[in-house]
Order: C-alpha cells, then structure tokens, then sequence
C-alpha cells in the first residue's frame, strides 16, 4: 500500500492492468444504460424523466467525493508535505471538475420538466454552483502560478477552504427549506426509491467510479512524467 | 515529530477552531436569509405583510383548483395543513402540480391571505416507485401519507 506512495511506482501498473479497468468500466457502463434507460420502469409522477437522475446521482456523489479527496490530500500536503499527495490532488481537480459540470446540466434538464424551471437559487443549487467555482479556482491556480511550490501551497489552500462547502452541500436540504428534495438514499434509513430504480442507480455509480479511477491514474502518470521532464529540463539549462 | 511538522500540525488545527466558530457564526447569520420559501404558518406569524416578491411553499389543498382554461388563468389553495393562503396566477402550470403534491409558489402579497401569483414551481418529494407500485400502495392501504408531501 505504502509503495504506491511513491511517485513512480504508478509506472508498474502495467499496461494490462489499464486494460481490464478499461473493460469494467465499459460494461459497467453499457449494464448501466441498458438497466436504466430500458429495463427500469417509468416513476409514478415523473414519467420517463426519472431516467435523468441515473446520471445526476452518481455524477452528483463523485463531483463531492472527488473534492473531498483533493481536499484531505490537500491538508497531508500542507501539514506532512509529502508531495504525491499534492499530485493526487492536482490530478483528481478535472474529472471532479467533469462531474460536478454534468451534475448541474443534468440537474437543470430535469428540473425545467419536473420544477417548472431551469435555474432557481435555493440552496442546494447555490451551494454546488460554489463547488463548481472552487474548482476552476483549483485549476486555475495550477495554471496560472508557474512556481511548482507556490501553486501547491495556494492550490491546497483553497480545497482546504472548499471542505468546509461539502457538508453544506450535503445537509442544505435538510437545514433550509429548498426547491430540491431531500435525500432519497441515506444511511441510517431504508432508500426511498423503489428497488427496481435503485439497482441500476447502484450500478451507474460503480460505473462512474471506475471511470474516474481510470482517469485519475492517466492523469496521474501524466503529471508525473511532466515533473520529470521539467526537472530534466532544468538539468539542460545549467 | 519534527518540530516543524509540530508547528505545521498546530497551525492547522488552531486554524480549524478558528474556522468553526467563525462557521457558526455565519451558519447562525444566514439561517434566516437562507429560506427558499416562506410556510403559510411562518405569514400568518408575520404582524406585517411583506412587500415584493416573495416565495409560499405548501401543499395544494384537495379540491381547491379552479380552473379558467380559456385564459389559462387558476385559483388554488396552498396549505401547510395549518394555515391556508389564496393564490391567484395565470400561465403555464408545471407538470407536476397537482392537488396534494408540494408546490412553491413566487408572487406578491395583496393581502395576508391572499397572493397573486407570478411563477409556480412544483416541489418533488424524495419517493420514487414505478406506477404500479403506487397504485397496489394505495389500494392495499399501505400509502404513506408522507409520500404525498
């Protein structure tokens, strides 16, 4: 476990081993769509845009665990610097980024049939919005610093400060009244959703899942092959 | 521990304190600007009627609909099951109003009781079953009331 706390040793997953989560992933994914866009039935009250929602969901939970894994890598960063957490995090900014986008565009398709309207400022929606700039502003500032040291500090600086947004996201429809409705799957209650719509909700989101997995170790290598090139070519210049 | 890893852990676990209680302070400031919609008890409570554009959350009372298809114009009741409120409102109604399901409604206060509608949104509970699981629900009796929110 610890090994892979090095920077290289992502280099020994093995090119079979990006084969295989590649094919979990896709028929993860195919299963998924097929269950739910054919096999589950339609909802008592909203019809066929139910099926929206097996996408809003799992793309909802990854865009807030995704963040929630920035930001722990990012206070090991500040606190312990050990620095692979920093590209953990760096690499983990634009799948999170990814998702938390079709979260809000799919959100807002279902909402205009089943609302009334696209966009309302309750605070749910508020609140996601807000992740969703805290991630430009991640990204952003990896892009703009050109200081690897400087970016690291600002960058978990800010995902550190974006944590405190995930709890706020989490309970906003049960502190305040909101447009959106509460949770439908919580742990310390039986699901409010009827077992035929849950299971390939479950399904779509172990798909997505691996799918950022999959991601996450690319990028990941990227980054590290980036660093390497930087540091040799800074040996070239002297 | 190295002292400065000492240091570090110090200087963010006094600036997590810090932030939760500055977070609480904000939590407990905003709690009254966070309200998406207002109950028609939380009017009723108000000594004065507030001006501009507000938003009445509540349930439509059963039977309460008037319709005026011609000129898509409609009357209804929103009620928490304490207090009611009149709406008047002409337009386009979402698909999911219906008498007894959750509605938001954004308009003007004529009066305490009385609210000229602008833009109606329908609020949609957390229970999603298929049709006919809805249906045997009702008919053996087992309909939760809280599915009709």
């Amino acid at each position: 476990m610890f090994s892979l706390f090095q920077l290289k040793k992502i280099f020994q997953l093995n090119d079979s081993f990006f084969y295989w989560l590649k094919i979990t992933f896709l028929s993860l994914i195919i299963f998924g769509l097929i269950l739910s866009l054919i096999v589950s039935p339609k909802d008592y009250l909203q019809g066929d845009t139910v099926r929206i929602m097996y996408v809003h969901v799992p793309a909802s939970w990854l865009a807030l665990m995704v963040f929630a894994a920035m930001g722990i890598s990012s206070i090991i960063t500040l606190v312990f610097k050990i620095r692979v957490f920093t590209i953990y995090a760096k690499s983990l900014a634009p799948i999170g980024f990814t998702f938390s986008l079709i979260s809000i565009f799919t959100g807002s398709l279902w909402g205009q049939p089943t609302w009334g309207t696209f966009w309302t400022w309750d605070a749910r929606l508020t609140s996601m919005l807000v992740l969703v700039f805290f991630y430009i502003f991640y990204i952003l500032s990896w892009k703009f610093i050109k200081n690897f040291f400087v970016a690291e500090k600002y960058s978990s600086i800010l995902a550190i400060i974006g944590l405190a947004n995930l709890p706020i996201i989490k309970f906003s429809v049960e502190w305040w009244n909101t447009l959106h409705q509460p949770a439908s799957i919580k742990l310390t209650e039986p699901p409010a959703i009827h077992p035929s719509m849950l299971m390939p909700l479950l399904i779509m989101f172990l798909g997505f899942s691996v799918f950022a997995l999959f991601i996450f170790f690319i990028r990941y290598k990227t980054e590290v092959l980036e660093l390497q090139q930087n540091k040799l070519n800074k040996a070239l210049k002297k | 521990m190295t002292p400065t890893r000492k240091k570090r852990v110090t200087y963010f676990l006094v600036s997590v304190v810090v932030a939760l209680i500055l977070g609480k302070f904000i939590f407990n400031s905003l709690q009254k600007n966070t309200v998406y919609f207002f109950s028609p008890t939380d009017l009723s409570l108000n000594s004065e009627t507030p001006k501009g554009l507000i938003r009445v959350g509540g349930l439509v009372k059963k039977s309460s609909v008037l319709k005026n298809k011609s000129e898509a114009t409609y009357a209804f009741i929103v009620t928490d099951l304490k207090n009611d409120i009149y709406v008047e409102y002409k337009g386009i109604l979402p698909n999911l109003f219906q008498e007894e399901k959750g509605v938001v409604v954004e308009g003007t206060l004529r009066d305490k009781k009385f609210l000229l509608g602008k833009t109606i949104l329908a609020k949609h509970d957390e229970n999603y079953m298929p049709p006919e699981v809805a249906e045997a629900l009702k008919k053996t009796g087992n309909w939760n009331k809280k599915y009709d929110q």
